[in-house]
């Protein structure tokens, strides 16, 4: 009697395995009502048509030859952190110091083009730029792995902690290098002899993307198909295992932190040899953050993330578009990127959860006995 | 992979717009005309340009949005401008002072712009990159201080002579000291400002000397205390700073930031306040006294008509008190009996050049005269002094170059921090 009162009007079980045409399904279905609900919401707050508005993201993020280069630069920069703090995902490592290894490894090439720009040739300099700042980047991700390691610390208050600690370093050096004196900012750094400046492939945008298509085949192979892959998969799922059959579990994560943060610290390298050229506390655009929900997404496949990256970035680029063309504040975009983002993951939640309602499961249970 | 990413997208896009059509067929009207009437204007806008012949389009990278006190005072400007030429206006808010600014000004010169404008300091030396790959379109920056060593016809530097103003404020707020010594609230050496500033930077620097100047051409006996928040916007900070300047016992408070921060502590505390940028009546209905500000409106729509007629524009424009450039406020509630008056004349005299600002009999450096001072007006990596600034007996600010370069530590002013 009791059981019966008490069945719920629908229960929760997990799914063990979806077939990807069905999760991919769920996925557009979810895409096509955050795309319903974004366009009520324009509607009712602008009175614009919802359908100008989707126009205006894909001219946004695709509209001219140049947009469309961005749109592919700004990808190729965030699927670099993203693979970069994969490695440790995969381990269980939170590492949510992207925005520290990446300011750190910027920071690097900032000081050397600053102060090696006139003395050593350009060639000579690049490959300082490059060592010292996946060096810095490294370092950045070694500290919270080594108290990891030692103490077994929280590694996420401490990553996030590097964080902090690596933006007063730039604030610090901005007030010892800004030009002029007083003004706050460092400004493009040699800007008439472009010394450090990493140098142009076919056009000044392309560098970043073959990086990171370099970087992404690297990663497919390092974490499928090499031991320390397989070495950081097993961590990943218990260390106690891990333990068991005679891995150094300390070995694995400062190891996988070094790479993390030198990944980290390539990025800051594009981001401040090739794309800015300069050093900037708000340069990393917290992407070392977006980086998290980017490798999430895609559940840590290299692949799939070139995917979640993009989709991240049209959104970004589409939503500074409507601010321009429709003359609506920059917050409007980001309620529409909001609602889509939210769409998106939560409809993560649909693919690894059943949703059994009452008369179903009342079914099921029937057909069980 | 673009093509094939578009055409899905807006498959979704037919399809969530079928439905939504049929949901909400009758909620949206009254936006709807809201629409239809700024059609409208921009029809005007459009019949207008026919017949003034201006058919070109006039770009803005805005640093924030409207939220920003200071990019506001340039978006006003810019759409006050472009109605009153006819020019169909472009505006890219919160643009960074990064790379983004470059690719803002290369997609608005894409788009047709004929003149593009950026309002933040930091946007400059992306502003120059554009314009060296731009040489057809109009590249102009304000606050910026490069374009007359920069040899690019294609690339200009503005500002105003807001010292101007900011002295004109100044009067306002020695009268106001005067009206407390006179009430007998204080005694006439405890007449001390304080003076919140962002960065120790010559626009600073100029800034607040000017308004000191101001101050002490009306009431002798003043002093004045600065201290720097190391942002251009930090509430909390501006809002601190002002209450350290009160505690040390400054009875009037101005500032250079851009943040309701100092006239909000100022309210609390009673203390009167001479703002910057546009009035904070609002948020200091009780201790307002007055503002400065520059008005960007006069710059636009000059270099906007030049640009479309093919004429050149200087590489250094400074805007003044004459050409509408420079502004004050009404005067609030606060300020003194007479202080639209004084500032009237002062402001008369200012335009006629028989009143100069820093004027070398007003002011002494270390106690003695200042005779010969080189001002550093070159951007360059040197930070040595290499234009002669003192001409005539008066320090010539913003003749050089249009964005302020005195930097001169005056008797007089205690700087309580040099940090930033």
């Amino acid at each position: 009697m009791n059981e019966k009162v008490k069945e719920p009007l629908f229960h929760i079980s997990k799914r063990d395995n979806i077939p990807p045409i069905k999760a991919w399904g769920i996925r557009v279905i979810a895409i096509i009502l955050a795309l319903i609900v974004c366009a009520i919401v324009t509607t009712i707050l602008t009175g614009d048509n919802p359908l100008s508005v989707y126009a205006t993201i894909i001219k946004g993020a695709f509209g001219s030859q140049r947009k469309t280069w961005v749109t592919f630069q700004n990808t190729a920069i965030l699927l670099i952190i993203s693979l970069a703090l994969t490695p440790a995902f995969k381990m269980k490592f939170w590492n949510i110091g992207g925005e520290g290894q990446i300011l750190a490894g910027g920071l690097a090439s900032a000081a050397c083009m600053i102060v090696l720009g006139d003395i050593v040739p350009n060639g000579l300099l690049i490959l300082i730029m490059t060592a010292s700042s996946l060096l810095a980047g490294a370092v950045w991700g070694l500290i919270p792995a080594v108290f990891k390691a030692k103490w077994n610390t929280n590694e996420t208050l401490a990553t996030l902690m590097m964080n902090y600690i690596a933006i007063r370093l730039v604030a610090y050096y901005t007030v010892i290098w800004e030009v002029p004196k007083g003004s706050g900012k460092i400004g493009v750094i040699n800007q008439s002899t472009n010394a450090g400046w990493l140098p142009n492939i076919g056009n000044k945008y392309l560098l970043p993307i073959i990086v990171a298509a370099i970087v992404t085949i690297g990663m497919v192979i390092y974490l499928n198909y090499s031991r320390h892959g397989y070495e950081i998969a097993v961590v990943g799922e218990s260390e106690r295992t891990a333990r068991y059959v005679g891995m150094k579990v300390n070995k694995v994560i400062i190891r996988t932190m070094l790479l993390s943060g030198a990944l980290c610290g390539l990025a800051g390298l594009l981001l401040v040899g090739g794309v800015n050229h300069t050093v900037t506390t708000t340069i990393t655009n917290n992407q070392g953050f977006t980086a998290v929900m980017v490798s999430w997404l895609a559940k840590f496949n290299p692949v799939t993330m070139i995917f979640t990256s993009l989709l991240i970035i049209f959104l970004d680029r589409g939503a500074g578009e409507i601010s321009t063309a429709f003359g609506l504040n920059h917050s409007f975009s980001d309620i529409i990127t909001g609602i889509i983002l939210f769409f998106i993951i939560g409809c993560e939640f649909f693919i690894s959860y059943k949703i059994n309602f009452r008369k179903k499961a009342a079914k099921e249970e029937v057909s069980n006995d | 992979m673009k093509k094939v990413t578009a055409l899905a997208l807006s498959l979704l896009l037919a399809l969530s717009m079928t439905a939504c059509g049929a949901e909400k067929p009758a909620a949206s009207v009254a936006e709807n005309t809201e629409a239809t009437v700024e059609e409208a204007a921009t029809e005007t806008a459009s019949t207008e340009e026919a017949t003034e012949e201006i058919s070109m389009k006039a770009g803005f990278i805005f640093l924030h949005d409207e939220n920003s006190t200071y990019d506001l005072n340039f978006i006003t400007a810019a759409e006050e401008a472009c109605k009153k030429l006819g020019v169909e206006i472009v505006k890219k808010t919160n643009v960074p002072e990064g790379q983004e600014c470059y690719e803002a000004a290369c997609d608005l010169a894409d788009a047709g712009c004929g003149i593009i404008f950026a309002d933040s300091f930091g946007h400059e030396d992306y502003m120059i990159q554009a314009a060296q790959e731009y040489p057809d379109v109009q590249f102009c920056h304000a606050t910026g201080t490069r374009a007359h060593t920069e040899n690019l016809a294609n690339y200009h530097n503005a500002f105003a002579s807001i010292y101007e103003g900011r002295y004109l404020a100044g009067i306002a707020a020695g009268l106001k000291l005067n009206e407390m010594i006179a009430n007998g609230d204080i005694k006439e050496d405890e007449a001390k400002m304080g003076y919140i500033g962002a960065f120790t930077y010559a626009e600073v620097i100029s800034g607040y000397t000017s308004f000191f100047l101001g101050a002490r051409s009306v009431c002798p006996s003043v002093t004045m205390e600065v201290t720097f928040t190391g942002s251009w916007y930090d509430e909390t900070a501006e809002k601190e700073a002002a209450n350290t300047l009160i505690g040390n016992g400054c009875v009037l408070i101005s500032q250079h930031a851009d943040s309701m921060g100092a006239p909000t502590a100022c309210e609390t505390a009673g203390v009167p306040n001479v703002s910057y940028n546009g009035s904070t009546a609002s948020v200091a209905p009780n201790t307002f006294i007055v503002s400065s500000r520059i008005n960007w409106e006069p710059y636009f729509e000059f270099a906007i008509k030049a640009a479309a007629n093919g004429e050149a524009i200087p590489a250094d424009w400074t805007g003044t008190i004459e050409t509408g450039s420079v502004l004050l406020t009404e005067v609030g509630t606060a300020a003194a009996e007479g202080t639209q008056a004084a500032i009237d004349e002062a402001s008369a005299k200012l335009v006629s050049g028989e009143l100069k600002v820093f004027d070398t009999a007003t002011f002494t450096v270390e106690g003695n005269a200042l005779t010969t001072y080189m001002a550093d007006v070159d951007t360059d990596a040197a930070y040595e002094g290499d234009h002669e600034a003192i001409v005539d007996g008066y320090f010539a600010e913003s003749t050089d170059r249009s964005a302020p370069y005195f930097n001169v530590f005056i008797d007089g002013i205690t700087l309580l921090d040099q940090a930033f």
